[in-house]
């Protein structure tokens, strides 16, 4: 390959390099961020799980007993109650904020005056601060 | 190509389209249902189309100043006002055509979708008409640069919201939550109107230009000034302040709750250009940049925390836009608290603002994608209520789709653009005060964790027996969620060129002050 093209080359590689960095990579004042390879590395994973979905059981019928959950030879409960509702979920950790929970909820009252209340206090607080730093 | 008077018009035109489609839009309704549709969805593509040719404009040639009532731009100051531009003047800088842009893509993302949601509804001829008004206040207020002319747009914008949470009534709950809404914006409205009338005694002027040129930072100006910033920040939600948010949000149409965060949006540019255009450094900074850090922060925690046990999906979500719109206070707040000092600006402040600024652009596209889904289930299975949901992924596929797509967006996950604009946030947060940006990221997986849990309760486990008939979500709705996915994705994977084409401009505009005032009273 003559050497102006191997630089026509080049300079056509710098270009798009420049390209891809004006439009995806992201300054961030202390770093960079660029989604493009995090991209590629998404689409690679999802080869690799489809390459291990393809080589799976070739039995498998869906639709048939084989689709069934075995539960200990126990009969499947309704649909409905299989499916974790969602005010079962996070449990744990609405107990463990218990005490948190228990002073800022009470704050929601759905009461208008309280709403006006907290905007007029929020006002006359903001205007202490304002007047006394200036 | 465009005409020369679309182009010359169009801050004119962009506001007159929507204002006087909305008015003939019920006796368009007269005539057939389909006309009706025909003609508000045609107003809304005419109004985008113009707003963005507008914002192309201005990024490309810089603020664009229009006079109502004279012939040239020129004309800001007549020769016998005694150099005061008394016309109303609508002055667009980056940071308005980067409103514009919100409010265009999103105004006809979601009328697409009502055509459709809404179609079995009686009294569509207000709705739209209130919707169209929606969209002339939102225009308006990020547009003008007259501080009275900002407050009537406000008021537009608040009648036709209040109208709209109303609109399903819904044995009267929605009717409450329009009015709290309704009486906290007119007392939020009242307070601006005192704030307007302080600048008018002491400034003899209601030009945002001329009062910024003449700012003393007087004891009437700093109540003046506290006067809007609890106002509007009121108005977009934020803590302590957010209450009425949950209210409204879950109970208007979702379509509304989708353009209701544009417009909490406005609310918050009218904020931001108060602190900046109007009294940039002449005020405390560093005392008013940290009341808007501790009201990011309040309102990042205690909407996150909210959000969680919540039962109703679209309460859930209300909390969560008070959360995020804490992230766009804390980066703007970080900007305007180090405003005084130009080597800490460079630094970490630009990037701070560019991150909340860049968030307020993601924020409006995701959070609006996430409600018009929320009402896309709504439609097919008439609740919001999560304990009652499950399974729905295997029938709703799309809208399964476009709400992951929301969801991760929302929670800050890479590659989609609430990551990079949270990016932003967090390491120039960081610098600031590491504290700041711990809390920051620590929201952000409170907010994967509730969407985690949102998500397994509508769209994961089995097909239930009551939703077994349920079907997609019909054509028109997709494409309305579509736009918006497609924006969030797109942004997500090119945030360089956004920030550095959209952003940056943005937050220089609003930080320069000396260039908005220069291009009303140098007749730019």
């Amino acid at each position: 390959m003559p050497w102006w093209t191997r630089a026509r080359i080049s300079a056509r590689s710098s270009e798009v390099h420049e390209t891809m960095d004006l439009t995806s990579t992201l300054l961030t004042g202390a770093g960079s961020w660029n989604p493009l390879p995090w991209v590629l590395g998404m689409v690679v994973a999802a080869i690799i799980a489809w390459l291990i979905y393809s080589m799976g059981e070739k039995g498998y019928k869906a639709g048939t007993a084989q689709a069934e959950p075995f539960i200990s030879g126990n009969p499947e409960p309704e649909k409905g109650m299989v499916h974790v509702r969602a005010g079962n979920l996070y449990w744990g950790y609405l107990e463990a904020l218990k005490g948190y929970y228990d002073r800022l909820v009470p704050l929601h009252t759905g009461d208008l005056h309280d709403y006006v209340l907290w905007y007029l206090g929020i006002t006359a607080l903001f205007l202490v601060l304002v007047v006394i730093s200036a | 190509m465009i005409p020369s008077f679309i182009v010359e018009n169009s801050p004119a035109l962009m506001v007159i389209v929507p204002l006087v489609a909305a008015f003939i839009t019920p006796f368009i309704g007269r005539i057939s249902s389909g006309i009706r549709s025909l003609w508000v969805g045609g107003a809304m593509a005419v109004t985008s189309a113009i707003t963005l040719i507008l914002a192309f404009d201005v990024y490309s040639a810089g603020t664009r100043l229009y006079v109502f009532g004279a012939r040239a731009a020129s004309a800001a100051i007549p020769p016998d006002s005694g150099g005061i531009p008394i016309r109303i003047i609508f002055e667009v800088d980056p940071m308005s055509a980067l409103m514009l842009v919100i409010t265009a893509v999103s105004g006809f993302a979601i009328v697409l979708y009502s055509l459709s949601s809404e179609r079995s509804h009686t009294g569509l001829e207000s709705y739209y008409t209130l919707y169209l008004l929606m969209i002339t206040g939102i225009l308006g207020m990020v547009s003008t640069g007259d501080i009275f002319n900002f407050f009537v747009f406000l008021e537009i914008l608040s009648l036709a919201s209040a109208g709209l949470i109303a609109y399903r009534i819904d044995g009267g709950v929605a009717v409450e939550a329009a009015l709290k809404y309704f009486v906290l914006s007119t007392i939020g409205a009242l307070a601006i109107l005192v704030a307007i009338g302080i600048y008018y005694g002491e400034y003899n002027a209601l030009n945002m230009a001329m009062i910024a040129a003449r700012m003393q930072f007087s004891l009437l100006d700093q109540v003046a000034l506290v006067l809007i910033i609890a106002a509007l920040a009121m108005k977009c939600g934020a803590v302590p302040m957010h209450f009425w948010t949950p209210d409204a949000y879950s109970m208007a149409p979702s379509s509304i709750t989708a353009l209701l965060v544009v417009a909490s949006q406005a609310s918050l540019y009218g904020l931001f250009r108060t602190v900046f255009s109007l009294y940039n450094v002449t005020l405390n900074a560093v005392t008013v940049g940290w009341l808007i850090i501790i009201l990011g922060v309040l309102s990042m925690v205690v909407g996150v925390t909210m959000a969680i046990p919540q039962k109703n999906v679209k309460r859930l979500m209300a909390y969560h836009a008070v959360s995020q719109t804490g992230y766009m206070l804390l980066g703007v707040g970080v900007g305007l608290a180090v405003l005084g000092n130009q080597s800490l600006l460079d630094a970490f402040g630009y990037m701070a603002m560019e991150g909340g600024i860049f968030h307020i652009i993601n924020h409006a596209m995701y959070k609006g994608l996430l409600f018009l889904t929320a009402g896309a289930i709504f439609l097919r299975i008439g609740t919001y209520n999560l304990n009652r949901m499950g399974g729905l992924g295997h029938s709703m596929k799309w809208t399964m789709v476009f709400f992951v797509i929301g969801a991760l967006a929302i929670a800050g996950i890479p590659p989609f653009n609430g990551f990079a604009s949270k990016l932003m946030i967090y390491e120039s947060v960081f610098v600031f005060n590491p504290l700041l940006a711990v809390i920051a990221m620590v929201v952000s997986i409170l907010t994967l964790a509730s969407f985690v849990k949102v998500f397994h309760s509508i769209f994961m486990g089995p097909k239930l027996p009551e939703f077994a008939d349920v079907k997609e979500a019909p054509m028109p709705m997709l494409l309305g969620m579509g736009i918006l996915a497609l924006v969030v994705v797109l942004f997500g994977l090119f945030p360089g060129i956004v920030v550095e084409s959209l952003i940056t401009p943005a937050a220089h505009a609003l930080v320069d002050q000396g260039a908005y005032i220069s291009a009303v009273l140098g007749g730019a």
